[in-house]
């Protein structure tokens, strides 16, 4: 088969040079592996639907992060081009994108997710931030996560452990989204499990333990070379990885996710696994967890994605 | 049981590569780059304002009378046509001097990493302004420099703040190496030394017997047309002397240049051989080139006057539509206005605000080593047209009226912990 494949990177969302630097790596090892294909990288602007148009490529592999990219609506014009693309459909984006509505549904299905609260800034506004911030600590207890309730990359989020550090974190998580999400904090260790599914169903990657320097996984940590340590295989027990493989094995079902997702768990020191949050356009950077995870499991990005665009292309024969 | 860091390199590292790492605030910069954003944050000059077939006429021409000399290695210290021709440009600041103490470099940036390398050692302190040039921090920190910012007035650096400045630092037990200022147009602060300060500030540094590094790239873009006189008019030795091409015709092009006393000048070119061997011939013949046969002094005319009406559209704009509360400098020259936010902003905390409301600045704290800062953020004026200045401003505006929103819900004075790493933009928007 001899295809041409766009893969779509960049965007406007803060996670812009993550997005471009992921499309780059997904692009070249996309190159190496199916030499015959032509693989372009394009970034989303407005003569993005003319360049579609235009070229037709047989498949899209959508890589934006952040909001346009993973919140469905690049997906839903995919579609309506009758563009095949990788990975989940705009529905699916859509509810995985929203953490809350992503933490009703596995919560729903009886999975745990850490009690958490989503107000918007006019709530603040309104019912008085002291008065509405003392509420939620009542109500989730310190420390809690809080963050923006769309976007990656750890953007905007903050530990309190204390209740004057509220404000604070408040502000920084409204300078990405309109509402924030009020985790209650789990200490434990953090975890990404990542789904592939070629067509046989979804697997699960070997998990990836993540350590951080200052125990938050932030961007710094997220994106500096030689910051963050990380075990593949966890350094978990049996049981308590299957536990976590199987979370994220039915997030990415519960939530209809296709083709590849990567599921943000935190263990607690009794082994039981907590869902945060799903991404369904993981990030493809060096210091990523899905090429981690897809090398440890004897998978090459390159062959991996190759599979993923060939099985976008039938899916779209039908 | 170790795990991987993914750098098989990071326990290698120099202690001056700490900070050297990813940054939110400087991935949002990656938006500032695309077009729908109005960035008023980079410092690049409009090149576009030169006259382009003219200056491939320039380069044409030098190919073909030196070509085989612009491909080659050249002197360490600078071609000597050029260092002559340089000698005339600086007259235009005051500025009386011999070719023998000029040292062309790469960008005048290559100027302050060497005149760096050969003062100070780690721990040594350089005083600076508060707020000071961002790439000339990054050089002092990577010498491992102990930067102490000193505060400045409506006419810049003060005098009596820089002696006791150096007074604590020499009861500390510290040697103060270099004292770096920027007296005309100061990026980012937009203000001005006059003659008394800049003689002021001169005796101190000669009392003192510390180094006076003077970084002027703006000195000739003066909007009224009149042009400072340079600190190094008035005393030779005590002196280091910056100068750039990079504002008066293109920073592409990358040449600068210290002028220095004989001594210093001697370790100047060998540090410079060390680091590059030579500064590229082929720029500098460009560069010698078109300053032969082109009119300079009118194109630099023409630079002027596109960022007065650039500067009067930022000022104009911003008393019309920035909330109350909310202060700048008025330049007289150069690329930048300093703005104060009102009381309780963040400038950091209020940018991916900002970029999502695709409008781009620089946070004040990115010119300072120390923390402060915060309440300020620095405009560009020098690279929007008018009415992309304007539209920007009413963009930011916007921005502002939401952030002290968010401070009427939640109170002055609760910033957001500071990213780790340089929450600055790269070369191209400093």
């Amino acid at each position: 088969m001899n295809l041409q494949v766009a893969v779509l990177a960049g965007g406007l969302s803060p996670e812009r040079d993550v997005s471009l630097r992921s499309g780059r790596r997904v692009a070249e090892a996309l190159r190496e592996s199916a030499p015959d294909w032509e693989v372009t990288e394009w970034d989303v602007d407005g003569r993005l639907l003319g360049c579609l148009a235009e070229h037709r490529p047989d498949a899209v592999i959508p890589l934006l992060h952040g909001a346009a990219g993973e919140d469905g609506a690049l997906r839903d014009v995919l579609a309506s081009l009758e563009l095949p693309f990788v990975g989940s459909s705009a529905r699916s984006a859509r509810l995985a994108f929203d953490k809350p509505i992503a933490k009703a549904l596995v919560d729903g299905a009886e999975m745990r997710t850490p009690a958490a609260l989503a107000l918007p800034q006019s709530t603040f506004r309104e019912l008085g931030a002291a008065e509405v911030l003392q509420a939620v600590a009542d109500h989730l207890g310190l420390p809690v996560v809080v963050k923006p309730t769309r976007g990656g990359s750890a953007l905007g989020t903050s530990i309190v452990r204390y209740q004057d550090e509220f404000p604070g974190a408040m502000v920084s998580s409204f300078a990405y989204a309109d509402v924030a999400l009020i985790e209650r904090f789990v200490d434990g260790t953090e975890l990404a499990v990542c789904v592939l599914d070629e067509g046989d169903g979804p697997t699960m990657l070997p998990p990836v333990e993540i350590v951080p320097p200052n125990g938050l996984y932030d961007y710094h940590a997220r994106y500096t070379a030689g910051t963050t340590e990380f075990f593949i295989p966890a350094r978990l027990a049996d049981h308590v990885l299957a536990a976590a493989a199987d979370l994220a094995l039915r997030v990415h079902t519960v939530l209809g996710l296709r083709d590849w997702s990567r599921t943000d768990l935190i263990v607690d020191h009794a082994g039981t696994p907590w869902f945060l949050e799903v991404n369904v356009a993981p990030g493809m950077t060096e210091t990523s967890l899905f090429p981690q995870s897809l090398t440890a499991a004897g998978h090459s990005v390159g062959k991996a994605m190759r599979r993923l665009v060939e099985q976008a292309v039938r899916r779209a024969a039908g | 049981m170790s795990g991987t860091r993914l750098d098989p390199w990071v326990d290698s590292y120099a202690q001056r590569a700490h900070g050297m790492s990813a940054s939110a605030i400087r991935a949002l910069f990656a938006v500032a780059a695309r077009p729908e954003v109005v960035s008023l944050a980079g410092g690049m000059p409009y090149v576009q304002a030169l006259a382009g077939d003219a200056f491939a006429d320039t380069v044409h021409r030098m190919l073909q009378a030196r070509g085989p000399q612009a491909l080659q290695y050249g002197s360490g210290q600078g071609d000597v046509g050029l260092r002559e021709q340089i000698i005339e440009v600086m007259r235009e600041v005051g500025i009386s001097a011999h070719s023998d103490d000029v040292v062309v470099t790469t960008g005048s940036q290559m100027a302050l990493d060497l005149v760096t390398r050969v003062f100070c050692d780690p721990g040594d302190v350089v005083l600076v302004e508060a707020p000071s040039y961002v790439g000339a921090l990054g050089v002092f920190h990577s010498y491992q420099c102990q930067v102490v910012h000193v505060p400045m007035d409506d006419e810049g650096l003060v005098p009596t703040a820089l002696q006791e400045a150096i007074t604590a630092v020499r009861q500390r037990g510290q040697r103060p190496k270099l004292i770096y200022t920027i007296p005309s147009f100061h990026n980012p602060a937009g203000v001005t030394q006059g003659a008394r300060r800049r003689a002021d500030l001169l005796a101190v540094a000669l009392r003192e017997r510390i180094a006076l590094l003077e970084d002027d790239p703006y000195g000739l873009l003066g909007f009224d047309g009149t042009v400072p006189q340079a600190i190094r008019a008035d005393d030779p030795e005590g002196v280091i002397y910056l100068g750039s091409f990079s504002k008066t015709i293109a920073s592409g092009l990358r040449v600068g240049w210290a002028l220095a006393p004989h001594g210093v000048r001697e370790k100047l070119v060998l540090a410079a051989e060390s680091a590059v061997l030579c500064p590229s011939n082929y720029a500098q013949l460009t560069v010698s080139e078109y300053l032969a046969t082109q009119p300079w002094r009118e194109q630099i005319k023409t630079f002027r006057e596109l960022y007065r009406e650039r500067r009067d559209a930022l000022l104009e704009s911003m008393t019309t539509m920035m909330p109350a509360g909310t202060r700048w400098t008025t330049p007289a020259g150069g690329f930048y206005s300093w703005i104060t936010l009102p009381e309780g902003l963040d400038a950091t905390a209020m940018l991916p605000r900002a970029v999502a409301a695709l409008v781009a600045y620089v946070p004040g704290s990115g010119f300072y080593v120390d923390g402060q800062g915060r309440e300020h953020l620095r405009l560009s004026y020098c690279y929007p047209t008018p009415d992309r200045i304007r539209e920007g401003v009413r963009r930011l505006a916007g921005v502002v009226e939401q952030e002290l929103e968010l401070v009427r819900t939640f109170g002055p004075g609760n910033p957001a912990a500071q990213p780790e790493g340089r929450s600055v933009p790269g070369p191209d928007a400093q």
